[in-house]
C-alpha cells in the first residue's frame, strides 16, 4: 500500500510540476481571494486582522476544491482511470498517494497565503508550533476528504459543480477547528480559546477522513 | 488446452440495458480472436467485462482462472486493455508514462526502453509530453505501455484506429509475437480484412450475443502448448 502511495503521489506531483496548474492557477486564485477579502473589508483594518484566520482558511478551502478537481481530472481523462484499475495498484495506496500529493500542494500554498495574510491583513505572526500543527492536521483532513469526495463526484456527469456541494459542508468542521486553533495561536480570538482542544479535534477529523478514504476509495474507483 | 476465457450465457448490464445478453465464448491460450459486429453490438462491453471493468450479473464468466462473478480484481494485473481512450498522462513524457505503468505493474523499468524501441518511440519522442503526440503516436505509446506490462490476455478495442501504415504493421507483428510467446489476444475491429489475417478465429456479436463463429482455415495456435496459463510472459 505504501509503495503504491509513493508511486501515485510522486506521479501526481510530477504532473503538477510539469503542468504548473498549481503554481500558475491555483496559487494566484488563492492570493486573489485574500486580496478581494481585503478590498471588501478595507474600511476597517481591525476587522481584517481579527478575521484573518478565518479568511485564510476559507481561501485554503476554495483552493483545495480546485486542487482536488485537478487531481481527479487527470484520472478521468482518456483511459487512465481504466488503466489505473487494471494496474493492480492497491486502491488504498492510490487514495493515500493522491491525497498526499494534494496535501503537499496545499501546504506549499498555505506558506504563500501565510505571507499574504501578514502583508495584507497586518497580522503579527505568533505561535508558530501551534500554527504548524494546525496547518498539517487541517491540510491532511482537507486533502483526505477532498480526494474521497472527488472520487465520489467523478462518477457523475456534473462532477465539477457537484464536488463543491459535497465537499464544503463535509469539511466545515475542519474549517471551524482550523480557524479557532489559528486564532488561538495568533491571539486574535474574540473569546479565550484553548488551541489544544481544537488541535485534537483536527487530528481526530484527519484520522477519520484518512481511515474512511482508505476503506471507501476502492469501491468509489470502481464506480467511475 | 487451458481456457483463458470461458463465458457461458454471460449477461452484463449497462445501466438497465443488457449490453451482453447471453454470450458463450471459450478462448484458449495463444489464440487470437477477432470480435466483429456492428456499432452497439456489445464488442467494447465484452472486452471491458473480460477485463473485470463491467460486472457480470448472470451466467458463467471465468478469465485466467478467476471467476468474475465473485472476484473482478485479483487477475487484473494479468490483463491489458487498449480502449478508446489513451492510458497516458498528458503532462508526462512518453518515457515517464511508461516508467509509471512499469512500476505500477511490478515490472522492471528496463523494459521501458525496449518497449519504446519496439513501437518506434525511442529517441526524440521518448521525451515529448504525451499530450503533444499525434493520435497515432498516442496509440503507439499505449501499445508500448502494454508491452511494458506484458499481460497474459491482450484486449484490443479497435487497435488499428489512428495508426499509419508503419504503425499497423508494427501492431500486427506485435500481436503475432505475443501470441507466439503464449499470450492470448482478443481484438474488436471494424477493419475486418486486416484483423482476420491476424485472427485464428472470428466471432460476430449481434444484439449482445454471439451470432456467428468462423475459424480461419489452417490457423494454428502457436503459443498454447508453450506456456500454461499463469506463467510469466516474455516478449522478445
Amino acid at each position: 500500500m505504501w509503495r503504491d502511495a509513493v508511486l501515485v503521489g510522486g506521479k501526481d506531483l510530477r504532473i503538477e510540476a510539469r503542468s504548473r496548474v498549481a503554481t500558475n492557477q491555483v496559487a494566484p486564485f488563492a492570493v486573489l481571494v485574500l486580496i478581494l477579502f481585503a478590498f471588501a473589508l478595507d474600511p476597517d483594518r481591525g476587522v481584517l486582522n481579527r478575521a484573518a484566520a478565518g479568511l485564510f482558511w476559507v481561501a485554503v478551502l476554495f483552493s483545495a476544491v480546485l486542487a482536488v478537481q485537478r487531481a481527479q481530472a487527470v484520472e478521468s481523462s482518456g483511459g487512465t482511470g481504466d488503466a489505473l484499475r487494471l494496474s493492480g495498484l492497491d486502491p488504498a495506496g492510490v487514495f493515500l498517494g493522491k491525497a498526499g500529493a494534494v496535501a503537499v500542494q496545499l501546504l506549499a500554498l498555505e506558506v504563500v497565503l501565510g505571507v499574504g495574510v501578514v502583508l495584507l491583513y497586518d497580522v503579527e505572526p505568533a505561535g508558530y508550533p501551534t500554527l504548524a500543527l494546525t496547518a498539517v492536521a487541517a491540510t491532511l483532513g482537507l486533502a483526505a476528504a477532498g480526494t474521497l469526495y472527488g472520487a465520489l463526484a467523478a462518477g457523475s456527469r456534473v462532477s465539477e459543480t457537484l464536488l463543491p456541494l459535497l465537499l464544503l459542508p463535509a469539511v466545515a468542521p475542519v474549517l471551524i477547528a482550523a480557524t479557532r486553533a489559528s486564532e488561538a495561536a495568533l491571539g486574535t480570538a474574540a473569546l479565550p480559546v484553548a488551541a489544544g482542544d481544537w488541535l485534537a479535534l483536527l487530528g481526530v477529523l484527519a484520522v477519520v477522513y484518512v481511515a474512511f478514504g482508505v476503506v471507501a476509495f476502492g469501491p468509489l474507483m470502481e464506480e467511475q | 488446452m487451458d481456457d483463458v476465457v470461458h463465458l457461458r450465457s454471460t449477461v452484463c448490464l449497462l445501466g438497465r440495458f443488457p449490453a451482453l445478453s447471453g454470450v458463450d465464448l471459450s478462448v484458449t491460450s495463444g489464440e487470437t480472436v477477432l470480435v466483429a459486429g456492428a456499432n452497439g453490438a456489445g464488442k467494447t462491453t465484452l472486452l471491458r467485462a473480460l477485463a473485470g471493468l463491467v460486472a457480470v450479473v448472470e451466467g458463467e464468466a471465468v478469465v485466467l482462472g478467476c471467476d468474475l462473478r465473485h472476484d473482478r480484481h485479483s487477475f487484473r494485473r494479468r490483463v491489458g486493455l487498449l480502449g478508446h481512450g489513451a492510458a497516458l498522462y498528458d503532462d508526462l513524457s512518453v518515457a515517464d508514462n511508461l516508467r509509471f505503468w512499469a512500476r505500477a505493474g511490478r515490472r522492471p523499468t528496463a523494459t521501458v526502453d525496449h518497449a519504446m524501441a519496439r513501437l518506434g518511440l525511442a529517441g526524440r519522442l521518448a521525451a515529448v509530453p504525451a499530450g503533444r503526440l499525434s493520435a497515432g503516436q498516442r496509440r503507439r505509446a499505449c501499445l508500448a505501455a502494454m508491452v511494458v506490462r506484458a499481460p497474459e490476455l491482450w484486449l484490443l478495442d479497435e487497435p488499428h484506429a489512428g495508426l499509419d501504415a508503419v504503425g499497423r504493421d508494427i501492431l500486427d507483428d506485435l500481436i503475432r509475437e505475443v501470441t507466439a510467446a503464449g499470450a492470448t489476444v482478443i481484438l474488436a475491429s471494424h477493419e475486418l480484412d486486416r484483423a482476420r489475417a491476424l485472427a485464428t478465429r472470428t466471432v460476430t456479436l449481434a444484439g449482445g450475443r454471439i451470432s456467428a463463429e468462423e475459424r480461419r482455415a489452417g490457423a494454428t495456435v502457436t503459443g498454447a502448448s508453450a506456456r500454461p496459463v499463469g506463467e510469466p510472459l516474455h516478449v522478445a
